[in-house]
């Protein structure tokens, strides 16, 4: 039973940095369309920066935000490159962000190396019974949390907010009163940016990063917005945090070698049912 | 000319390799009322569009004093957001201030009722309400309305009709209207431009536009009907 709390405790950890990385994906598509397959190189790099800023004795707390900071520049570029063109349909663009995230792979090679990178988190643990969980875990989830009530806050309450929600709802609606689509599209590329930055420096001290840890990211996260249909974030945070937390249980009780494959069937499965419901909703509207 | 909100002069626009506008010229002055009429695919969404910014033009100009707001064509509300929301969106390029919408729930109170429901359960004619009601947060010179009546019931028509009407008495406000319903069009407003084909036809007031035989054969459904 002490187990279990520990096991749920962990996942949750986990799946928090899922979350956050499948929230960058749900923002994203929800106001430009696009599929951002870059998004787990946000992580990866905003991981590797702060391990260089906190090499380098810049404190805790300052060293992560600039590492977000960073990630969110990244994200307006990579913004700014796949649909910074007029014109440029989101297959299009879906391929240029596969193409710079592999790209970001060089990058990190040629400037972090190919080797394991951490950095120290919150120090301690908790007693759980027989089960320790490392005190980080808890930091993440205390992070998670209120980032996505303010994300919440934000879409609900605020005119940025609701005209990015516009933007998904009706583009050519939102061109006719004026706003900006190509610069909401970015807004949401920096946001996605940040959020997967945030889910790189809250899991590194907990699991290293190396520049292909993107896959694990980037495959979760994308089951986690899958939840979602892509579009929204309450569910994409839920799925996040079911699939941490069945993915640690599936490794305490099982074993740890077959996560992704089990992340992958379960995001298969509800790609399934989606399209087999989205069929018959057709043959029923003809 | 001092009082034209609207100048268009010698307007191209194409799509591709289609022209869809071939030299239109057209003014609307302030506070007049000014209808677009034509056939589908005459160009007339395309004017708008072009009026608005959403289409750039390839040749010819356009001078706009004033601002200018668009009731596109099927209405176009953001679906997902309330019927408040998709209000303060139509005041966004005016800043914080332009985007109180007590104003407009007293020129369309019955957008009251609906004001936290989402906007894309609503029926076509409050659809259409809330699209106007969207135009005016603009604090519009010129309103652009892209099919007033299309799909909507003859008394909701009436109903915003009635409310162009007091817009423009009151208010001043100019109004650029395209309108399927010809008949409804030239009894609304004092000037007309008949559109056929990207290129104006016929222009002049809404009384001698609506008695010349080509538009009493083809839009008012009087005389021989057109084969």
């Amino acid at each position: 039973m002490t187990d279990l709390v520990a096991y749920i405790l962990t996942g949750l950890g986990i799946g928090a940095g899922f979350a956050l990385v499948g929230s960058g994906i749900v923002m994203i598509y929800r106001v430009t369309r696009v599929v951002n397959f870059a998004q787990g190189a946000f992580a990866v790099l905003a991981a590797m920066t702060a391990s260089t800023l906190l090499a380098a004795n810049l404190p805790h707390g300052v060293a992560e935000i600039l590492a977000v900071a960073v990630a969110a520049g990244t994200g307006l570029l990579v913004g700014a490159v796949a649909i910074g063109k007029p014109g440029t349909t989101p297959g299009a663009s879906l391929i240029i962000t596969l193409g710079l995230g592999v790209f970001a792979y060089a990058v990190e090679v040629l400037v972090w190396g190919d080797q394991p990178r951490s950095f120290p988190g919150v120090p301690g643990a908790i007693d759980i019974g027989d089960s320790r969980v490392p005190a980080h875990y808890l930091l993440i989830i205390g992070v998670t949390v209120p980032v996505f009530v303010a994300l919440a806050v934000f879409f609900a309450r605020t005119d940025l907010g609701k005209a990015l929600s516009a933007c998904a709802s009706n583009r050519y609606a939102a061109r006719v009163v004026g706003i900006s689509v190509t610069r909401m599209g970015l807004l949401s590329f920096a946001f996605g940016g940040a959020l997967g930055g945030l889910a790189g420096v809250l899991v590194t001290p907990v699991q290293q990063v190396t520049f292909d840890t993107d896959v694990t990211l980037i495959v979760n996260g994308f089951a986690a917005a899958i939840l979602g249909g892509l579009t929204r974030p309450a569910v994409t945070l839920a799925g996040g945090l079911l699939l941490g937390v069945g993915q640690t249980m599936i490794a305490g009780y099982i074993g740890g070698a077959y996560q992704t494959e089990v992340t992958l069937l379960l995001m298969l499965s509800v790609m399934i049912v989606q399209a087999a419901r989205r069929s018959t909703l057709q043959e029923e509207s003809a | 000319m001092a009082d034209q909100l609207i100048v268009v002069d010698d307007l191209v626009v194409r799509y591709g390799t289609a022209t869809a506008l071939d030299g239109v010229n057209l003014t609307v002055g302030a506070g007049e009322l000014v209808t677009l009429i034509g056939p589908n695919g005459a160009g007339k969404s395309t004017l708008v569009n072009t009026l608005s910014g959403i289409v750039a033009p390839a040749a010819g100009t356009i001078t706009v004093r004033g601002r200018l707001a668009h009731v596109p064509e099927g209405r176009e509300v953001f679906p997902d957001l309330t019927v408040d929301d998709n209000l303060r969106l139509g005041g966004w390029r005016n800043g914080r201030r332009g985007r109180d919408t007590s104003r407009i729930y007293e020129i369309l109170p019955g957008l009251v009722r609906v004001r936290k429901q989402r906007a894309g359960l609503l029926s076509g004619g409050q659809q259409q309400m809330v699209a106007v009601g969207r135009a005016l947060m603009a604090r519009p010179d010129v309103l652009m309305i892209d099919e007033l009546s299309l799909g909507l019931a003859p008394i909701v028509v009436t109903e915003l009709v009635a409310h162009l009407r007091e817009l423009n008495a009151e208010h001043g406000l100019a109004v650029l209207l395209i309108e399927q319903n010809a008949r409804l069009a030239l009894g609304l407003c004092s000037r007309a431009y008949v559109l056929e084909a990207g290129r104006v036809v016929l222009e002049g007031p809404a009384g001698e536009v609506a008695a010349s035989p080509r538009v009493a054969a083809a839009y008012l459904g009087g005389g021989v009907s057109a084969p």
